[in-house]
């Protein structure tokens, strides 16, 4: 008689924790990141496709699914920290296989050479190039994110790529000071 | 009434942390009256000499300007016109130094002054109390008027923030050593300061102003002890002799004790707080209906022979208004003069003579080696803790000193690195020399570029993500149009078969029957040769 009270009880203490937990679970449910947004957030959205996958969201996703995190040469040693703090992983060199880590660079087509081809319009991963067929095309500048996949197709070579020109509102402060110039009193 | 707003209408005078008291070295400018220098040969005006956008350009090389004439417009971005300083021709357009520490480019327009300085025809506005709150808040932008007191912000954005004020504050404290600027110009022009502030407080909306200055400047304060018996409406609040009083979030908490919020504005608690000089130039938009084409500079410094305050056109390069004023330059050949723009606090040293004078431009300072040390050898930090001490914003600069050199960000950020002022105490009383200022600065513009990149790969993955959304769009549109073609000719054909016509399917039936005889035929006749020569 004793045993079957304590699987009665037992038993009824079990459905009521259950109940309990399984209604906490569904009203407290907490929306956590996918781990590939997580990753997708730190990359630098070139959409460049060295790493040898076709944009960054790809590579976030082999990056979840195992792959190395130093593959992306635009993100540089700053994003392979990044990734290797969010993965727990040991953070290594940038594998140079898939490039050097380099000045920031915007596409520039040269526009009288320009042929009105659309080939780079269609090669840029972030609609950043202005045209139509037979009509010239150019580099809306602030949203190119210099991933140089324009240059490759353009038939006349037109397209350079040029480091981003710094500007007196994106200069870094420099510690050390330009030396003043003298400039001689004319009188 | 509560208990604060009484001590704040009885004068009580609060205090804030830290500070210092520099040698202040004011009186080498302060005792000759503001001079109007003979007019430059040429001008540079840079079209960005304020914070925020640049306006659209009017003129083209080659036009002809008169002084004050717009150079640029409000234009759609609602940006801050710059105007020509003198009459002459428009030279050049296009990129020149600039005053920045930075010793980079901006656009500069150049003028050739005629020589006959010919004002354009200003329109003063008609009695001010009539006007609306729009229309003079415009006349100010259109005059081109930024806070002369040092950051360059436009005015009337400022004035244009509605919320409710308990007081306007009006800044004469002038705290940075050797700068008089403000000083000669409200001993000189105090009237027309309390005009301008008088309007300020009308497009405010604000009952109260009180005018704040520094208690080293005994005659500015008598020239308003003068004449504010006349105005009810304006308190002159004295504040002790102390660096740096004259900053912002500093004379909001010595006047009111109230403190502005990490990150937040003098308006969140109610204020808002306009330089001496900003008020004159208002005043001189609002009732003369002139534009913002010269300021009171200081030039002083132990290497330039007449020390004093000048009238000086906006677009004057550094070179000729040091000529006019007699520079000597350092004999050394070992040293070269250095040419600091603003202050010895605040102030940075000139990558080149040739930049013109702007709007923010307080001070001139050229300096002797004796007065003013040029910058040693950096050493270790002892650890003695006078800068925590000094830092007006209770900040832990030695913390963020170490912060900065490793480059942790996010460090900095919770150790509140965006509420340094820079006002350079930290690094006046370091003993190790640390320029601790410039890793601030170097850190801030740091955050400041990455927080720009990733707004900036954000915007690439939306734009990304919605190109894979339109090619995959336009890949699925593609295929039901090919299937929509497919079906319509499908049912074309079983239409026509229906109605008796030829059925495509049958002439292909047809062709693979008659191909297929064909082979048939071919094989026997192979198949008969064969026999044929075998027979043989």
């Amino acid at each position: 008689m004793t045993v079957v009270t304590a699987l009665i009880v037992l038993g009824v203490l079990a459905l009521a924790f259950g109940l309990v937990l399984g209604f906490a679970a569904v009203r407290f449910r907490v929306e956590s990141d996918p781990i590939v947004d997580q990753i997708d957030a730190l990359l630098p959205q070139t959409q460049c496709g060295q790493c040898g996958y076709p944009g960054c969201r790809p590579y976030a996703e082999a990056i979840a699914n195992g792959d190395e995190i130093n593959k992306c040469p635009p993100g540089g040693q700053a994003t392979i920290n990044a990734l290797a703090d969010l993965m727990g992983v040991e953070a290594k060199p940038l594998d140079s296989a898939h490039g050097e880590e380099d000045v920031k660079k915007v596409a520039v087509i040269r526009e009288d050479e320009c042929i009105g081809c659309t080939k780079c319009i269609q090669a840029c991963p972030v609609d950043a190039i202005l045209g139509a067929a037979k009509q010239m095309h150019t580099v809306i500048a602030h949203e190119c994110t210099g991933c140089d996949l324009c240059v490759e197709p353009c038939p006349v070579d037109c397209i350079d790529m040029v480091p981003v020109p710094v500007r007196p509102d994106n200069w870094q402060w420099d510690l050390q000071q330009i030396p003043v110039k003298n400039v001689e009193s004319s009188h | 009434m509560s208990a604060a707003t009484k001590a704040i209408e009885a004068g009580h005078i609060w205090t804030f942390p830290g500070g210092i008291h520099p040698p202040e070295r004011k009186d080498r400018s302060n005792t000759t009256p503001i001079e109007v220098l003979p007019l430059a040969k040429q001008f540079i005006v840079p079209i960005k000499q304020h914070s925020g956008p640049v306006g659209d350009l009017l003129v083209a090389v080659g036009d002809n300007v008169k002084a004050g004439q717009p150079l640029t417009q409000v234009g759609i971005n609602n940006a801050l016109p710059v105007h020509a300083p003198t009459s002459g021709t428009v030279s050049a357009i296009g990129p020149g130094r600039i005053a920045h520490p930075s010793g980079l480019t901006a656009t500069v327009i150049t003028i050739d002054a005629d020589g006959n300085d010919e004002f354009y025809s200003f329109t003063p506005l008609a009695d001010y109390t009539t006007l609306s709150r729009a229309e003079l808040l415009d006349c100010i932008r259109q005059a081109g008027v930024a806070g002369l007191g040092g950051a360059g912000f436009p005015t009337a954005q400022k004035l244009a923030l509605q919320r409710p004020l308990d007081y306007l504050i009006i800044n004469g404290v002038e705290c940075e050593p050797y700068i008089s600027a403000d000083d000669r110009l409200m001993r000189e022009h105090a009237q027309t300061i309390i005009d301008g502030t008088e309007i300020l407080l009308h497009i405010a909306g604000c009952e109260k102003a009180l005018i704040a200055i520094e208690a080293n400047k005994p005659e500015a304060i008598a020239a308003f002890e003068a004449l504010l018996p006349n105005y009810p409406q304006l308190a002159l609040r004295v504040v002790p002799t102390k660096y740096p009083s004259g900053g912002e979030k500093q004379l909001i908490q010595l006047l009111t004790g109230r403190q502005v919020p990490s990150r937040g504005l003098p308006i969140d608690v109610g204020l808002v707080m306009q330089n001496v000089g900003t008020a004159f130039a208002v005043a001189q938009a609002v009732l003369n209906g002139k534009p913002l084409i010269e300021r009171v500079v200081t030039v002083t410094g132990d290497n330039i022979a007449k020390p004093g305050n000048y009238w000086v056109r906006i677009g004057t390069t550094v070179a000729e208004l040091l000529n006019q004023c007699g520079f000597n330059p350092v004999a050394d050949s070992k040293q070269e003069q250095r040419v600091i723009m603003g202050g010895p606090m605040m102030g940075f040293t000139l990558p080149d003579l040739d930049v013109p004078v702007v709007k923010i431009t307080n001070c001139i300072l050229v300096p002797s080696n004796q007065e003013l040390a040029p910058a040693a050898e950096e050493m270790n930090c002892i650890r003695c803790g006078a800068c925590a001490d000094v830092c007006p914003a209770q900040l832990l600069p030695q913390q963020m000193q170490w912060l900065a050199k490793a480059k942790d960000y996010d460090g900095l950020e919770q150790q509140n690195l965006f509420d340094c002022i820079e006002c350079g105490a930290c690094a006046y009383v370091c003993p190790s020399e640390i320029p601790l200022v410039h890793y601030y600065r170097k850190a801030k513009a740091e955050i400041r570029n990455i927080a720009r990149e990733k707004a900036k790969a954000e915007v690439a993955r939306e734009r990304f993500e919605a190109r894979q959304e339109r090619l995959e769009r336009e890949k699925q549109e593609r295929l039901e149009r090919h299937r929509k073609a497919a079906e319509a000719r499908k049912k074309a054909q079983a239409e026509a078969v229906a109605q008796g016509g030829d059925n495509p399917q049958d002439a292909v039936q047809a062709a693979i029957a008659r191909a297929k005889a064909r082979k048939a035929a071919q094989a026997a006749a192979a198949a008969k040769q064969n026999q044929e020569g075998d027979d043989e």
